[in-house]
């Protein structure tokens, strides 16, 4: 198991690289998600500015 | 031929809807099939006899570095239409493409990087390979400086696709030019010629990551485009419809 | 719509009028090669003041120079027509928008390119290059100034209405402006180590020509989305 880990000596380089990939997957699914809920905020925002007027 | 569905396709409620409806069908199979590359890419995959391990970059490198020049691609084809065509949602999908490529293309060079140390003994050498994703990072931060330059949407969509489309016309030449100027230089071959020969156990993981992210990608495309439609489409009426579930005609 | 007079001749008026107003304010267009001067000077002043290894870098030295004056005299291609509605006039005037900014590209070049293309191969022999190597550095300067002004004024035409868009401008036109960097480098290199640079030339020619026919039709959509 420890072998696995050790990546025969490339350790630092190869989970380095998968734990970057990986973090990108996740970092632009919560990027979406943001940009989304802040899009409908701003919409609604509006709307409710539109409905008092 | 009918060109109905295409200007289905151009109405904000309509692909509003259908991003909605296609997230899911394309995230659940994007999920399986990168966690299975991933594994297999580091698991079941033998070591290679050259590289050992390290080769093992390559399930992450290679498939990032296809989704950013096909985000590219999409990215400067959709702002055309929608700069030729005034279609609004095809410049909401060029909005939205842009994050994701540009995050990609970084993820793309630093993975390089690391698999560039152990193999060739530095993080960075002037290959035109190297070079040619390093402008195309630079196009897509020109293209998201631009937009977020200008405050209305509308000229930001157009103005960035009048440069999207100067990006791409210049992609070729940039290649060409960056090519030309590295055969001048005699650099060693760093990059070793992929043999076409690649056991299974090695291929599958790799087609399962390339096909992965590309389901990814179109899932987190949708979700965005759908943030980029609201922000164009505010005070529709189906907006209004949407967000408060009831149908006020005015 | 009536056409009072062709395109050719608003563009050659337009030329006329612009030179006119810049022989009134010679500091403005005098700034970019004073800017690529000083670069050029920097540069054995940090790197090493041998003539022979300065000569190794001159090309490079040239081109960066070059390429960062030319993207800081783009602030004066469209500012002051943009500001006093000129351009729109030029919009509404029916002629043919993109030779009108062929035009005022033409003056740009005339007033900015030209005079770093003459300027050049003075810093060049101040680097170390040698006597023999000057007309391939003019060629390739004056090939490549031209090309650099009509990739700018691309870049120009989008960040016109933009406030502080200097440093956005240089991040939009720097990358397009690769291809002429290498030509131009190589060209010059090969004309400073004394062998026959026409292979890049032809390129930097390919290059200009391509730009010429396609660079103002982009600026002409750049200028006139700005405009709205």
């Amino acid at each position: 198991m420890s072998e696995f880990f050790a990546m025969s000596g490339y350790a630092l380089y190869v989970w380095s690289s998968y734990a970057i990939g990986i973090g990108a997957l996740l970092l632009n699914i919560y990027w979406a998600r943001a940009s989304l809920r802040q899009a409908e905020a701003q919409a609604r925002r509006r709307l409710a500015s539109g409905d008092a007027a | 031929m009918s060109w109905a569905w295409f200007h289905r396709f151009g109405s904000p409620p309509y692909f509003y809807r259908l991003a909605t409806r296609w997230v899911p069908w394309l995230s659940w199979p994007a999920g399986v099939l990168i966690v299975g590359g991933l594994f297999g890419g580091l698991v079941i995959a033998p070591a290679d006899y050259q590289q050992s391990d390290a080769y093992r970059i390559l399930y992450v490198h290679a498939p990032t570095a296809w989704l950013s020049q096909m985000a590219y691609t999409l990215m400067a084809v959709a702002a055309a239409v929608g700069l030729v065509w005034r279609m609004k949602v095809a410049s909401a999908v060029a909005a939205a493409a842009a994050p994701i490529g540009a995050s990609f293309t970084a993820v793309s060079l630093v993975t390089g990087m690391l698999w560039g140390q152990p193999m060739w003994g530095t993080y960075w050498a002037w290959d035109p390979r190297l070079v040619f994703q390093l402008v195309l990072f630079f196009f897509f931060l020109g293209f998201i400086g631009l937009r977020s330059a200008i405050d209305d949407v509308s000229r930001a969509d157009r103005a960035g696709a009048v440069l999207a489309i100067v990006g791409i016309v210049n992609v070729p030449i940039v290649h060409y030019s960056v090519t030309w100027w590295n055969s001048l230089h005699q650099a060693p071959s760093v990059l070793r010629a992929q043999g076409p020969s690649m056991p299974a156990s090695m291929l599958v993981p790799l087609l399962m990551s390339f096909l992965g992210i590309t389901l990814y990608f179109y899932a987190v495309l949708f979700y965005r485009t759908r943030a980029e439609i609201l922000r164009r489409d505010r005070g529709a009426a189906w907006v209004r419809e949407l967000l408060t579930g009831k149908g006020k005609t005015a | 719509m009536s056409r009072p007079a062709s395109s050719l001749r608003a563009a050659s008026l337009i030329l006329q009028r612009d030179l006119t107003l810049a022989f009134r304010r010679p500091g403005e267009w005098l700034q970019p090669v004073a800017f690529f001067l000083i670069v050029t000077m920097l540069f054995p002043l940090a790197l090493d003041p041998e003539l022979s290894r300065l000569r190794a870098l001159a090309p490079g030295a040239l081109w960066v120079a070059a390429l960062l004056s030319s993207v800081l005299a783009l602030e004066f291609l469209f500012r002051e027509d943009g500001r006093d509605g000129t351009l729109e006039q030029f919009a509404l005037s029916g002629q043919s928008f993109a030779w009108l900014l062929l035009a005022k590209t033409a003056s740009h070049w005339l007033l900015t390119g030209l005079p770093l293309a003459i300027a050049a191969p003075l810093a060049a022999v101040g680097l170390g290059a040698p006597a023999s190597a000057i007309p391939g550095i003019l060629v390739a300067l004056l090939l490549g100034s031209v090309s650099l002004s009509l990739l700018g004024a691309i870049g120009a035409g989008l960040t016109l209405g933009i406030r502080r868009g200097g440093a956005l401008l240089s991040l939009l036109v720097l990358p397009l402006a690769i291809p002429t960097l290498v030509f131009g480098a190589r060209a010059t290199a090969m004309a400073i180590q004394g062998e026959p640079a026409a292979a890049p030339l032809y390129l930097l020619a390919a290059l200009t020509v391509f730009g010429i026919t396609l660079a103002p039709l982009a600026a002409a959509a750049a200028v006139r989305i700005s405009l709205e």
